[in-house]
């Protein structure tokens, strides 16, 4: 079994969000990058594939070369090759199109992407990989299993959990359930240093068109003062949020 | 030119999201003297949507597509676009909408922003504001191709009533084999989604354990409101992952949002922060979450929460 996985580079969730260039652009100094949670579950889905299904793992992303260091991790991690397509991230759209254009010829049988990132949380890119190779797509995946050229998934949908069965090839947007957060894998000396031998390939960008542009950044307006109300006068907490913020 | 305003349903009726996606479609619409088309899959119940404004409703009525499939939704939803000339496609922000949203684009060759908070500020370029970083700013975004979709986010939008006197048309869509089975579902009793809910009661480790939570579940009984708890509770397995808000769970932007015993950490405010109102209840004074809060109450949650859904029962039944 051949899988791919989707790795998008995101800011640690702990990062202060600032901007540059006159809010143009998010500002990554002293930022640390990590591989975004949701391709993380996924990543460790992929290497329990690995183990028990013989399967080989490739990662994926489109940015620029800053995000090697990101992708070193993955191999750490335990896959066995990356791709980093030299390209900086315009638009959901253009990603999908390079990530596609790779896949094309390659024969995976199973894509592994994320939900969403939780940089821009777009939750595009694996569906429209999906429609432009026209193959199987589930999102909001939270168990997946693999028999021959069956999948078996669970996926999260508003009110409830379903169950989906189809043919490989098939590409998710994975989320947490996917694996527990305990079987998140720290990566550790040895798939450190071999991490330094496995394969970093570098490709040109098959195309650049994209159809969105971000333009400027926000800070959300600074909160008001919070009101304290005292646990003896619960009555007074009503009628703030009866009559004063009219919420109840 | 039409724009097409796609809502989702359950039990056949329009979810609540449906009027906040129609008045959104609406003003563009309307600053584009476009004809509005509001297309409903599988829904009878099309009365209401008349308070808002569209000059036609396309219902699709078919049998073999009651469970959504997220491709033939998008085909189905195309080829209404193909007929009509559409060029805007406006979705809310529930998870079946999110999950076609994508695969449309591609057929539509449309610019797709997802997450988006405001009504377009400009036209040309069309440009709306999203939230970016998991709600920790927001950005312009503007989409140069003929053909856009937008999914706004759910509360982010006023509603507006405009009755109309719409056309509706039944549409015969084509519909391709399903290649995705739907082998079982298993609905969540009677719990309202965080999707859905006006009010999101929500509790972290502070509760204890898993055997608390009935004082929760009551407050949100009494308040007609959903469940949700921070990571490290879902984590324990104290509450199904499908609770877990935040960050890397789910986005709340609800009216109000009741959080006790949680700390309020980075990743939690992250995707809780756009909710209109927040209540903290904490029994730490220096809880973060108090700086991002609405309301707080420094005090034990085994005495507040109990004492509080007593005095909102009267209140409710007071007041209803
Ligand atoms: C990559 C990453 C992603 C993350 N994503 C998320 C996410 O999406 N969502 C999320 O929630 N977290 C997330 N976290 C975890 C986050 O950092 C915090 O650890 C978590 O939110 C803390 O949960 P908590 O507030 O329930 O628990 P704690 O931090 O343990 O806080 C418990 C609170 O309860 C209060 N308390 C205790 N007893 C009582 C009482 N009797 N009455 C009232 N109050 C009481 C305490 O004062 C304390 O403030 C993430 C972390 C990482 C590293
Ligand atoms: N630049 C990228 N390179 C590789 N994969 C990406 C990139 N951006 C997004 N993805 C994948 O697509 C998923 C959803 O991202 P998004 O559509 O941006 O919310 C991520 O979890 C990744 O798996």
């Amino acid at each position: 079994m051949k899988i791919l996985v989707c790795i998008s580079c995101v800011p640690d969730t702990t990062s202060k969000i600032n901007f540059t260039n006159n809010d143009t652009d998010f500002d990554t100094n002293g930022v640390q990058f990590v591989i975004n949670p949701n391709d993380e579950f996924g990543l460790t889905r992929a290497m329990w594939f690995k183990e028990k299904n013989n399967a080989s793992i490739d990662v994926i992303n489109v940015g620029e070369q800053s995000n090697e260091t990101v992708l070193r991790k993955a191999l750490a991690i335990g896959a066995d090759r990356a791709i980093r397509i030299d390209s900086k991230a315009i638009d959901s759209y253009q990603v999908a199109k390079n990530i596609s254009n790779f896949i094309k010829e390659k024969s995976y049988d199973l894509i592994i992407a994320g939900r969403e990132s939780i940089d821009y949380n777009g939750s595009m890119v694996p569906g429209m990989i999906s429609e432009i190779l026209n193959i199987n797509f589930i999102t909001n995946c939270v168990s997946l299993e693999i028999n021959g050229s069956n999948a078996t998934a669970k996926r999260e949908m508003e009110g409830g959990i379903e169950t989906l069965t189809c043919e490989l090839p098939l590409i998710i947007g994975g989320q947490k359930g996917l694996v527990e957060e305990s079987d998140l894998k720290i990566p550790n000396m040895r798939g450190i240093m071999q991490a330094r031998q496995k394969p970093l390939d570098v490709i040109a960008p098959d195309q650049s068109e994209f159809k969105t542009k971000t333009h400027k950044f926000f800070k959300p307006e600074d909160k008001k003062e919070i009101k304290m109300v005292d646990p003896d006068n619960l009555d007074k907490l009503i009628d703030l949020l009866h009559n004063e913020a009219k919420v109840i | 030119m039409s724009i097409i305003a796609y809502i989702e349903s359950s039990n056949r009726e329009p979810k609540k999201s449906a009027y906040e996606v129609i008045s959104y479609a609406k003003n563009i619409s309307e600053q584009l003297s476009a004809e509005l088309i509001v297309v409903a899959i599988n829904v009878d119940k099309t009365n209401e949507i008349s308070n808002y404004g569209p000059d036609k409703i396309i219902v699709v009525n078919n049998q073999s597509i009651k469970n959504f499939n997220p491709k033939i939704y998008a085909e189905v939803i195309y080829q209404i676009c193909i007929k009509n000339s559409t060029n805007h496609v406006i979705l809310g922000g529930g998870a079946d909408s999110k999950f076609l949203a994508p695969i449309l684009s591609i057929k539509l060759d449309a610019g797709y922003v997802s997450n988006v908070v405001g009504a377009p500020s400009n036209y040309e370029p069309f440009t709306v504001k999203r939230t970016s970083f998991s709600n920790k700013s927001f950005c312009d975004v503007s989409i140069s191709s003929k053909n856009k979709i937008i999914s706004i986010s759910s509360n982010s939008f006023e509603k507006k009533k405009i009755r109309s006197n719409p056309e509706i048309i039944e549409f015969d869509a084509e519909i391709p084999d399903s290649k995705i089975t739907q082998a079982s579902v298993d609905l969540s009793k009677g719990n309202i989604s965080i999707a859905d809910a006006d009010i999101v009661v929500s509790a972290g480790r502070g509760m204890k354990g898993p055997e608390n939570w009935h004082l929760i579940e009551n407050l949100a009984s009494t308040l007609n409101a959903a469940t949700a708890c921070s990571k490290p509770v879902s984590d324990l397995g104290w509450r199904p992952h499908s609770e877990h808000v935040g960050q890397t769970g789910k986005p709340v932007a609800t009216n109000l949002y009741i959080a006790i015993g949680i700390s309020g950490a980075i990743q939690h405010l992250a995707g809780v922060s756009s909710s209109k109102v927040k209540v903290v209840i904490n029994n730490d004074p220096e809880a973060p979450f108090f700086k991002a809060a609405d309301y707080g109450i420094v005090g034990d949650a085994f005495e507040v929460v109990p004492k509080l859904n007593e005095k909102l029962k009267a209140f409710k039944a007071e007041n209803n």
